[in-house]
């Protein structure tokens, strides 16, 4: 239940551990349908901010809806609502493709008729025809991001999380993948994705990026490199990450 | 409903497609029970023995068969003296002597009283227990028989003596054992973690990319574990000497000498499994089921060896903790010297050096 | 003199259920005090071959030297005097930066105090911390470690797989400053790296894809063999230009590059009107079009799909 078509809203958001502010007070919002990228370097509050977002931990204080729902009250509908897809894991090794899609639809309430349908989908997108029964071990590293990402959104989420999701694959792969996720922009789902490889930063609408818990950057990348007089998001990001008093 | 139901099939198909886990799961139990039940057992079978008969008369040789025909005795000698039947013990032949005194049958006829001895070796202290009973109640047997057509009761009473450990301290038994187990333990176990952990994290290869040779690097592993062990042993003889009031009854020297053979015997199978895991837990899972389990079952001081079946008797010669165990056992509590125990250091000596030469041949100077 | 020299070098990995050609014929040389980078993603077969060039795996066929020295057969001589940096970190984490120091200065016959000099410009970042566990550091901190313990005994070669990967992007710059200032000692550095900017910072290059390599060549030269025509594109609507783009079959390849599409046409002629006639046939708001020079990555992908 997204309300103005504000998928994500985020005010003074907070989260302390102790006397340690991890991410002080950030406020962003992000529309249906954008691609926005969350980038900072490590350390900098990015994970901790995603899992606030997430439903996966309270905020100390601020405010955050996702999806339309709250973050304090409603978080078992947040998970529902969204999809999540890392780098560290995705999917398991020693299962099937068609049993990896059949576990995570399952998870999400799909049934047994719309998990049919959506696999033949997912499997004819991604040119896997006669690989269903193939053990996701055996994939090439591309495909496994690719088929993660297909399965992080299997349900039509709302938003999908998209933590590092991609690393050490060649440069095509890398760009198929990001026209899934394109095309899965166009289809309406908002894309929320922290990245260090910062040409992607270049595909997202939008871009904030995080400094010692705070956000100290959010444009366009276009404005962005305008602003700093920066000949790429590489140039912007790093005049930005030197100020940083924190670092991993 | 549905979610929980494919979140329980999700963890059926991880099971079943771990094949060596599922492997454990399934034999691991069907192993145990079949070995407890059958082979592993303080029931104790075929136990040798050997019968001084003074007296050589009808009764005599009346109990002597029933004692030989016993599935619980193996009668393997019949000695003629004492110092024969010391001499017997100290070289571990037997576990248990029948002493007949002179006019045996004499006695028990006109005067209804008899004795005979039992000498048992209490260096395994619940065996001793057991053997005697059984041979007791033979005795009792025999007695009831021949008592049963007459108004006088006969008894013969049976005089026990336990050589080597009078009061059946369990003590004297497990300290043997514990010092193999903890060899085992602190030196094969975690000389071969420590190198893995190297190949693991990453070093290895990074110290094998230097002047460093190789072989060095595997006495650098021993060494610290060499020490320890050291210390342990220390700590045990001090504790079962001062606070179990186990004696070392032989030569402190031969002891540390023994051990530290067996050290080396223990660190090279540590090297010898390092060299073939990969990881810290494949060494850790070898060194349990290839080492420290059969020391427990195989050495002989939780289950007797005799009693086994003559398959796990073979398997039990080529641990190395058995020989192990025989000569801590004669020389802390039998108090023997290198005569009795050169054949066993002879084997360990042989195992060690082949084990010390196939490990050091086999490791690896690059990846594979 | 060439410092790294290797001829047809070919590895397989044979498991019960995979075979797989880590290297397939991999020939290049690398001269006395050049940076050389290995470019490539995952999978290409770069730990493999730095495996096989620091000695600590056999290939199957081929041969390679270093410093003159034959990796089978002189692989001493090579322990002795090259220095490693392995792709994960690969130091002592529970030893601190001091003790992990001394620790590889001594089993390498010498000292801190006698190479001070190549070490100092790296070793005065992580000083303050030389008490602090190795395991406790940042990743940035952590690479500097290991980056002076390959280097504490001077070496004349220096390896470095995959030394800026899960690297900050500031760090990441400071390391590069660092290995253009070894350079000047006359080491010669062979870097690998899946990040492709990261080609142009290296004196020469070789493109590794798959256990193959695709080209070998200064940056600029590896440019210059680009000869298609390539154009940036973009518009708001950057899907439905995508889409559009590709179906055109003048159209060789149409990627995107972040902020533009990159458009690789089959031949120079009316590259320009074609762009224009996609825009009429379409609705874009903000169309921008023009040629640009390739980079390492525009190269990398057409060398990958010849």
């Amino acid at each position: 239940m997204v309300q103005n078509n504000k998928v994500i809203t985020a005010k003074e958001l907070t989260k302390k551990f102790g006397a340690f502010t991890a991410v002080d007070k950030i406020s962003f919002e992000v529309q249906k349908g954008e691609i926005f990228g969350f980038l900072g370097a490590n350390g900098a509050g990015k994970t901790t901010a995603m899992r606030m977002l997430c439903g996966l931990s309270l905020p100390s204080s601020g405010e955050a809806t996702v999806a339309g729902y709250d973050v304090y009250k409603e978080n078992e509908l947040i998970k529902k609502n969204i999809g999540y897809m890392s780098q560290k894991f995705s999917l398991y090794e020693d299962l099937t493709i068609k049993e990896n899609i059949r576990f995570y639809a399952g998870i999400y309430g799909l049934s047994d008729e719309k998990i049919k349908e959506k696999t033949e989908l997912l499997v004819k997108e991604l040119h896997l025809e006669g690989e269903e029964k193939t053990l996701v071990r055996a994939l090439p590293l591309g495909w496994k991001q690719k088929l993660a990402f297909s399965i992080a959104i299997v349900h039509d989420p709302a938003i999908v999380f998209l933590d590092e999701p991609t690393g050490g694959v060649d440069p095509i792969t890398r760009r198929e993948f990001w026209t899934l996720i394109y095309e899965a922009a166009e289809r309406g789902i908002t894309i929320f994705v922290t990245t260090h490889y910062m040409d992607e930063a270049e595909y997202c609408n939008r871009v904030s990026i995080m400094v010692d818990g705070r956000i100290d950057a959010l444009d366009s990348p276009a404005n962005l490199m305008k602003t700093y007089s920066a000949g790429s998001m590489d140039e912007v990001f790093l005049q930005l990450a030197r100020k940083a008093s924190r670092s991993e | 409903m549905n979610q929980f139901l494919v979140f329980v099939k999700k963890e059926w198909l991880h099971i079943w497609r771990d094949r060596r886990t599922l492997f454990i799961l399934i034999w691991m139990p069907v192993v145990q029970i079949l070995l407890y039940g059958f082979a592993l057992t303080n029931e104790v079978k075929n136990s040798r023995i050997a019968i001084f008969d003074q007296s050589r008369d009808l009764s005599t040789q009346a109990i002597s068969e029933k004692l030989a025909a016993s599935r619980y005795f193996n009668l393997i000698k019949n000695v003629y003296s004492y110092k024969e039947i010391e001499a017997t013990f100290r070289q571990g032949k037997i576990r248990l002597a029948v002493v007949f005194p002179n006019n045996f049958r004499n006695d028990l006829l006109h005067t209804n009283h008899a004795q005979i001895q039992l000498i048992a070796d209490a260096s395994d202290p619940n065996t001793a227990n057991t053997l005697t009973n059984y041979a007791s109640s033979i005795i009792n047997d025999y007695q009831q028989s021949l008592t049963q057509n007459e108004e006088l009761p006969y008894t013969i009473k049976t005089q026990v003596r336990m050589l080597y450990n009078p009061e059946l301290k369990g003590a004297y038994n497990f300290v043997p054992g514990v010092m193999a187990l903890v060899l085992m333990l602190v030196c094969a176990m975690m000389t071969s973690i420590s190198i893995v952990r190297e190949k693991e994290i990453g070093t290895m290869e990074v110290i094998l990319v230097s002047p460093l040779k190789p072989f060095r690097i595997i006495i650098a592993k021993t060494i610290p574990y060499l020490i320890v062990s050291l210390l342990n042993i220390a700590t045990i003889l001090l504790l079962s000497v001062f606070v179990l009031d186990v004696p070392i009854v032989g030569s402190l020297l031969l002891l540390i000498g023994e051990s530290i053979l067996f050290t080396i015997t223990a660190l090279s199978l540590g090297i010898l499994i390092s060299n073939a895991a990969k990881t810290q837990q494949t060494a850790q899972f070898t060194s349990m089921m290839s080492l420290f389990l059969p020391t427990l079952l195989f050495s002989g001081f939780l289950f007797p060896v005799e009693n086994m079946p003559i398959p796990l008797q073979v398997i039990s010669n080529i641990v190395p903790a058995k020989w192990y165990y025989i000569i801590v056992k004669s020389v802390m509590i039998k108090g023997l010297g290198f005569s009795a125990i050169w054949k066993e250091t002879l084997i360990l000596v042989g195992m060690t050096a082949v084990l010390l030469g196939i490990s050091i041949k086999n490791f690896k100077i690059r990846l594979s | 003199m060439q410092s790294i020299v290797v001829e047809n070098i070919i590895k397989t990995y044979r498991t019960k259920k995979s075979v797989v050609e880590a290297l397939n014929g991999i020939s290049f040389s690398v001269n006395k005090g050049e940076i050389f980078g290995m470019i490539g993603p995952d999978g290409a077969g770069k730990t493999s071959l730095f495996r096989i060039l620091t000695t600590l795996l056999l290939a199957d066929s081929g041969k390679a030297y270093v410093d003159g020295f034959d990796v089978v057969k002189d692989y001493t001589a090579i322990r002795n005097c090259v220095g490693y940096m392995p792709g994960k970190f690969s130091l002592y984490q529970d030893l601190s930066v001091q003790e992990n120091l001394s620790f590889f200065a001594t089993i390498f016959n010498t000292t801190i105090e006698k190479n001070y000099d190549l070490i100092k410009d790296i070793y005065i970042q992580i000083e303050p911390f030389k008490d602090r566990r190795a395991g406790q550091l940042s990743g940035g901190m952590k690479q500097k470690l290991a980056l002076c313990c390959a280097l504490i005994h001077k070496p004349s070669v220096l390896f470095l797989d995959e030394p800026t990967t899960g690297v900050d992007a500031v760090s990441r710059k400071e390391f590069w400053e660092m290995l253009h200032r070894l350079k000047l000692q006359g080491i010669t550095i062979l870097v690998s790296t899946p990040y492709m900017d990261e080609a142009g910072l290296c004196d020469k290059v070789a493109l590794i894809q798959k256990g193959k390599i695709l080209s070998v060549n200064s940056p600029e030269g590896i440019a210059a063999d680009f000869t298609k025509p390539l154009w940036a594109v973009r518009a708001v609507e950057m899907f439905p230009l995508m889409k559009a783009i590709k179906q055109d079959p003048m159209v060789e390849s149409c990627y995107p590059f972040g902020q533009f599409h990159h458009v690789v046409f089959k031949s120079a002629e009316n590259a320009k009107e074609k762009l224009e006639q996609i825009q009429k046939n379409g609705k874009y708001t903000q169309f921008e079009a023009h040629a640009i020079k390739p980079n390492i990555e525009d190269c990398f992908m057409a060398l990958m799909q010849e």
